[in-house]
């Protein structure tokens, strides 16, 4: 019974943890949670993602470079950053609400892809002229801010386009470039 | 070496550290530069340099022929992993889909993080002893008419006396303020925010918590948010990092009224 409330209590902290934002950025450090919600904390977020997976939610763990191959060291999740996402996937009716229109989607698709096969860098220039293909030339410019402003994508002084935080955090990239091409994938390299 | 030589191979290394630079920047294909062909002609000039300058160009070129050698590596490595895909093949597959075909397949694959915010009780009864505090435009903008004075002549220590004139320049004072904050946080980090401003009067405090927000304007120092358990850090940086300018700057009110001030001073004598 003891056990129950320990950890309903942690259950508690951790959702306030990591759904409200508590920095510039939303999600929570993985040395922030060992903090706050003890060094079982790995364990806390195994029984809260059971909890939101009714909710089509899940607990997403980022690492900080690539998914370590096999059980990650307590290292690299102090350095993982740990964010809510949705589970499933998002019909086009519910992108509407979340203020997305099918353009600025379709743009963000094909910005993120094509720089996931440049190697996670390509000129702004290239991509501009890639969506410019689809969109009127005035919207590509916004999106491509909007983007950037969101986390998307970066931008170097050389105007060189990198994948940032928040589609390492929100999108499987295997999945999207696959789907891309036509095939079907099974693992994630989120 | 005739000094017409030199000077042909130093044009020629100009040459290289150029191509290899844009090819680093812009992000080009590696495998445009022939490695063993550099490699020749920075090893035929090599014997005959003798300048600091000469041997420091030779160095930069052999630097960024490594790195050049280090993105033909990554590239291998990347065409072996899972993700790589042709990129002109991809292309081609976005120029033929339309835009919700486009956005259908973004949609399988992008799971959005949730995130809430929210004002606390806390921080708006806050907000509202603010909001009751602050005196109408009109009023604070309300200009004192002018009095007719006689004019005289005063001197800087007349000045400083009149607090009109510091004694050292405001930044000198910052600057010897930021040191005060590194010495109080000492082997930690950061310091709570009202440790480091209170202090023994209210006036004092205040005056403390007028350079505190320059330093943190100035990029001296950071204050990191708790908002759950409602606790504010400061933390001095090594070097300063200015972002005036640079970013789009967040402004963080922090009351530190008589009450404030009395509570705190009451916790850290209990």
């Amino acid at each position: 019974m003891k056990r129950k409330v320990y950890y309903t209590r942690k259950i508690k902290r951790a959702t306030h943890l990591l759904f409200y934002r508590r920095h510039r950025k939303p999600g929570v450090k993985g040395w922030e949670l060992r903090r706050k919600l003890g060094s079982d904390y790995s364990k806390v977020l195994k029984i809260l993602d059971g909890h939101l997976e009714k909710l089509d939610l899940q607990v997403k763990t980022v690492f900080e470079g690539e998914k370590p191959a096999g059980e990650p060291t307590l290292e690299q999740l102090d350095k993982a950053r740990f964010y809510i996402t949705l589970r499933g996937g998002l019909t086009p009716k519910e992108t509407k609400m979340m203020g997305w229109r099918i353009d600025d989607i379709a743009g963000l698709a094909t910005a993120i892809s094509y720089i996931i096969t440049k190697k996670g860098k390509a000129p702004r220039e290239e991509v501009e002229d890639l969506l410019r293909n689809k969109l009127p030339g005035w919207r590509v410019d916004i999106n491509m801010s909007r983007y950037i402003r969101s986390g998307y994508l970066a931008e170097d002084e050389n105007k060189q386009l990198y994948l940032d935080w928040r589609t390492r955090a929100e999108i499987d990239q295997k999945a999207l470039v696959a789907l891309l091409l036509g095939t079907e994938t099974e693992a994630s390299i989120s | 070496m005739s000094s017409k030589r030199k000077k042909r191979g130093s044009e020629h290394l100009q040459r290289v550290i150029e191509m290899c630079k844009s090819i680093e920047e812009r992000g080009l294909d590696p495998f445009n530069v022939d490695v063993d062909d550099i490699l020749a002609v920075i090893q035929k000039y090599f014997p005959e340099w003798e300048s600091l300058e000469e041997l420091c160009l030779d160095a930069e070129a052999i630097h960024h022929l490594a790195s050049i050698i280090k993105l033909q590596g990554d590239w291998v490595k990347h065409r072996s992993t899972s993700l790589y895909t042709d990129p002109f093949l991809l292309e081609e597959k976005i120029r033929t889909l339309s835009k919700e075909e486009l956005a259908t397949i973004f949609l399988e694959a992008w799971y959005p993080v949730i995130e809430l915010e929210q004002i606390s009780l806390h921080s708006l009864a806050e907000a509202t002893k603010y909001w009751q505090s602050l005196l109408p435009l009109s009023e604070r903008w309300l200009k004192t008419g002018s009095l007719e004075m006689e004019t005289g002549a005063t001197t800087r220590e007349e000045l400083v006396k009149l607090r009109i004139l510091a004694e050292k320049s405001f930044l000198e004072e910052l600057e010897v303020f930021w040191e005060e904050l590194k010495h109080r946080v000492g082997g930690e980090e950061k310091i709570l925010y009202w440790d480091f401003i209170g202090a023994d009067t209210h006036y004092e405090t205040i005056k403390k918590a007028y350079m505190a927000s320059f330093l943190v304007t100035y990029g001296y120092a950071t204050l990191e948010l708790y908002p759950l358990e409602e606790e504010i850090f400061i933390k001095p940086f090594e070097k300063s990092r200015s972002m005036l300018g640079k970013k789009q700057m967040v402004s963080i009110p922090v009351s530190i009224s008589f009450e404030e001030w009395t509570k705190w001073k009451g916790g850290k004598q209990n």
